[in-house]
């Protein structure tokens, strides 16, 4: 897309093109306009929720299905954004007033039963609302550089990475669990009430809440495809199908996978904080290895080639997994079992790959109908190098045929 | 204030819980005393329901919140039997203000989050009048803001380490100081037990719990902790505590270790040669569902510190267990929490009748003072702070599974937030 850049650079191009911003488009009238529309306020928060997980999927969209580079941790990330979050909001619940009958006024409740008498030196900062917001947006982004720094530096991958982020997720869990003074251990940080006075619980709250996360996933995605369709998203499909040919073009292939590591260790945090103040605490089982494999199922499930398809497979497989819970409450593990499988078997690039075999040709004819010049050129790696990366990083799901 | 017995073994006393009693309870007594008359023609709806419940001239809807997969199922299983048998009592004697109950059942799934997002649904959607559920002190504790904003209704049925007393709770099974200083004092008594090595799962009610037991200790028995140690949760690995306990050689274990890493937890002990009769071990965590896990003959001399053995000698626990066993097989084993469960949804029947009303306000209003003498582990009251009085018990495990008690307490009453041991 660089050489057409250069011809005329128009500012859709910067995001993929007239095509994928009506895509956004759509799914922003979809969260923002249709679903307040025709739910109530309880389901309206359960959709929240999921949305919140959607965060993650677009990051592992950035960083699995362009970057190649399969993380099993995302937990890890979505964890350290909630616990920011909920660090925030439990200290303000735990003024002196509402805590007055502990051993130790003003300190968070589950402090003062593992006799704790002052507030540890980490809870400090989250005193303050601003830093509490820079704080989940640079510790994440921080522990994931040096994680990243650590290992493509030393070109541990695919599988290894995989593995490795497992085992950090593992050892946060472990960790906050055994901190229990510290962390709530596996209580988690929980009865969080308000947000600078303003109580997170009622109706109105709710609406508010879910808008602000809504909007910042719609964000989000315009993000992810500003840096799909940047100069680094094409380093990164390059770096993806032909590592080493890039390295011998002279490029350092360690730092576009930080980066991009990164970028989806900080979705993944922002969607954690979303997460905290709808669901209104935060517990590690949303840092482990199951949780983190979850995350990985939502991607697979909407299609790791697309941002927007990680935002549907995000939400449809949680709703999926609340109504048939509601349904079936005895039975419901094995139909979403079922699900998965048939998702993985029958349409291997999920939701995605599915919309784009069948409703692609009338898509483009109707993009077509928009746009003045013809459409772009994929540029794309063409079809038999896409059997490579499902080679390397051993998993079966996806292709790279898919137009970002 | 008078005393009035409404049925047998039940009673609703105003005077006993203290100080704080007043005008609460003469309005809740004058209540049921109207109710008392006009119970038999069930009052109207509009009259008993005025917040907006599921509530209808002939149904009230309930809902039943436990897990049913992931790891928690095996244990919350018995409690959602115990509650589906009281349900189904209750509406052959003709329901609560004439209202046959239906039941909402829903699904927890071991997963927190999962807890709080049901809870929304049953009081939010579904208008349940009540609920019974939770079993981990993590699962209540992710859902009470909801409960405390809808302002619902909860039962919950598990021994726990106190620290909470919610307007919306009801604590059927143990606090922390009801199960563990009794159990102490017996053992520093009958095993004249000085040393004291304490044992649990990594988690909050485990901890809490100990801390509680190691000021009692150190206060009021004037005995030594020798030492102190928690696993995390699965954990299978005890060899090294073996043998740390092999050489301080305490006089008695006291344990809280929870869930699988209990069979790991007591083969190994066995495995080592530490035999219950060499090592008195007395633990806050065995029921006869963990036993079931455990196996009988790896358990046999143990002894358990809780207020129900299904072996219980009472004329309430003999037809409680017959229609256990009628309704799920003669095989079904009945823990502590599986009676405390079952003991929800007749105390709210209780207290809806005594209040003559659903609404939640006016039910908890109500409920203290309700006195239970019959139920299957003796005598019950609700006290002011939402919790149970009642006794505590030591059984003796034998290799079949079930446990001899050889001691029991007065009726103790509940203290969740218990000065001194904080």
């Amino acid at each position: 897309m660089s050489t057409q850049s250069v011809v005329k650079a128009s500012w859709m191009d910067k995001f993929g093109g007239r095509g994928k911003l009506l895509q956004i488009l759509i799914i922003a009238i979809l969260i923002l306009g249709v679903l307040p529309m025709v739910a109530d306020i309880f389901r309206l928060n359960l959709y929240g929720k999921y949305l919140t997980y959607a965060f993650v999927a677009a990051g592992l969209v950035l960083c699995w299905g362009y970057g190649g580079i399969l993380s099993l941790g995302q937990g890890i990330f979505f964890g350290l954004g909630g616990y920011g979050m909920a660090m925030f909001l439990k200290l303000e619940a735990s003024s002196p007033e509402n805590t007055a009958i502990q051993s130790t006024p003003g300190i968070p409740d589950f402090m003062d039963w593992n006799q704790l008498t002052e507030l540890p030196w980490f809870w400090e900062p989250f005193h303050s609302f601003p830093l509490t917001i820079l704080l989940i947006l640079t510790v994440p982004a921080f522990f994931a550089f040096v994680i990243g720094y650590a290992m493509f530096k030393r070109r541990v991958g695919g599988v290894y990475f995989a593995i490795i982020t497992q085992a950090i997720a593992s050892i946060m869990t472990i960790l906050i669990i055994g901190q229990q003074g510290y962390t709530g251990g596996i209580n988690g940080i929980t009865d969080l009430r308000t947000l600078m006075g303003w109580s997170i619980q009622t109706d109105f709250a709710q609406y508010v809440l879910y808008f602000a996360c809504g909007i910042a996933l719609i964000l989000c995605l315009l993000a992810g495809q500003y840096i799909l369709n940047s100069r680094y998203g094409q380093l990164l499909i390059a770096m993806r199908d032909q590592e080493d040919r890039v390295r011998f073009s002279g490029y350092d292939v360690a730092n576009i996978k930080i980066f991009v590591f990164v970028a989806a260790s900080v979705f993944s945090a922002i969607g954690g904080a979303f997460f905290t103040l709808q669901v209104g605490f935060m517990s590690p089982s949303f840092v482990g290895t199951v949780a983190s494999i979850e995350m990985v199922i939502f991607c697979a499930v909407g299609g790791r080639l697309s941002l927007i398809g990680a935002a549907y497979g995000a939400f449809l497989v949680n709703l999926a997994k609340s109504s048939l819970s509601e349904s079936f409450p005895q039975l419901w593990v094995v139909a979403m079992g079922a699900l998965f499988i048939a998702v993985v078997m029958l349409f291997p690039r999920g939701l995605a790959g599915l919309v784009s075999d069948y409703a692609g040709p009338v898509r483009e004819r109707l993009a077509g109908l928009f746009n003045r010049k013809p459409p772009a050129p994929k540029v794309e790696a063409p079809k038999p190098e896409s059997a490579r990366p499902q080679k390397r990083d051993g998993v079966s799901i996806g292709s790279a045929q898919e137009t970002h | 204030m008078g005393t009035t017995t409404t049925a047998a073994g039940w009673r609703h006393t105003g005077t006993s819980a203290g100080l704080r009693q007043s005008l609460r309870t003469l309005a809740a007594s004058v209540m049921m005393a109207t109710t008392a008359t006009a119970a038999m023609a069930a009052p109207s709806t509009e009259e008993v329901n005025t917040t907006g419940l599921a509530v209808t001239d002939d149904t009230v809807t309930v809902g039943i919140l436990h897990s049913l997969t992931g790891t928690m199922a095996i244990s919350e299983t018995g409690s959602v039997q115990a509650e589906k048998l009281a349900i189904e009592q209750i509406n052959a004697q003709g329901g609560v203000l004439g209202r046959q109950i239906k039941i909402i059942q829903e699904d927890g799934a071991s997963d927190w989050p999962t807890f709080a997002e049901k809870s929304h649904k049953l009081l939010e959607r579904d208008k349940v009048a009540t609920v019974f559920g939770c079993w981990t002190s993590a699962s209540r504790k992710a859902v009470l803001p909801v409960f405390e904003k809808d302002n619902g209704l909860l039962y919950y049925p598990t021994f726990y380490e106190g620290l909470e007393e919610s307007h919306n709770v009801f604590y059927t099974g143990q606090e922390a100081t009801q199960q563990i200083l009794a159990g102490l004092n017996w053992a520093h008594e009958e095993l004249g037990a000085k040393t004291f090595y304490l044992v649990g799962s990594d988690y909050i009610w485990p901890r809490t719990s100990m801390k509680i037991a190691r000021k009692h200790i150190e206060n009021v028995l004037h005995g030594k902790v020798v030492g102190e140690e928690y696993y995390p949760l699965g954990s299978t690995q005890f060899g090294s505590l073996i043998n740390k306990i092999k050489l301080k050689k305490p006089d008695l274990v006291f344990g809280a270790v929870v869930g699988g890493s209990n069979v790991a937890w007591f083969k190994q002990l066995n495995a080592a040669g530490l035999t219950f009769k060499k090592q008195p071990m007395l633990t806050i965590s065995v029921t006869e569902d963990e036993v079931l896990g455990i196996g009988g003959e790896n358990v046999e001399g143990l002894y358990s510190s809780m207020k129900y053995f299904q072996s219980l000698d009472l004329p309430g626990n003999k037809e409680f267990v017959a229609a256990f066993k009628a309704k799920y097989g003669e095989d079904a084993v009945i823990g502590d929490v599986t009676e405390s469960a079952y003991l929800g949804p007749w105390l709210w029947k209780r207290a809806v009748e005594a209040a003559g009303s659903f609404d939640v306000d006016k039910v908890v209003a109500a409920s203290p003072g309700i006195e239970w003498n019959t139920s299957p582990h003796g005598e019950l009251k609700v006290d002011e702070n939402h919790h149970l009085w009642m006794r505590t018990r030591i059984g003796k495990w034998k290799a079949d599974g079930q446990a001899d008690v050889v001691w029991e307490s007065d009726v103790i009453e509940p203290n969740p937030f218990p000065e001194g041991y904080q």
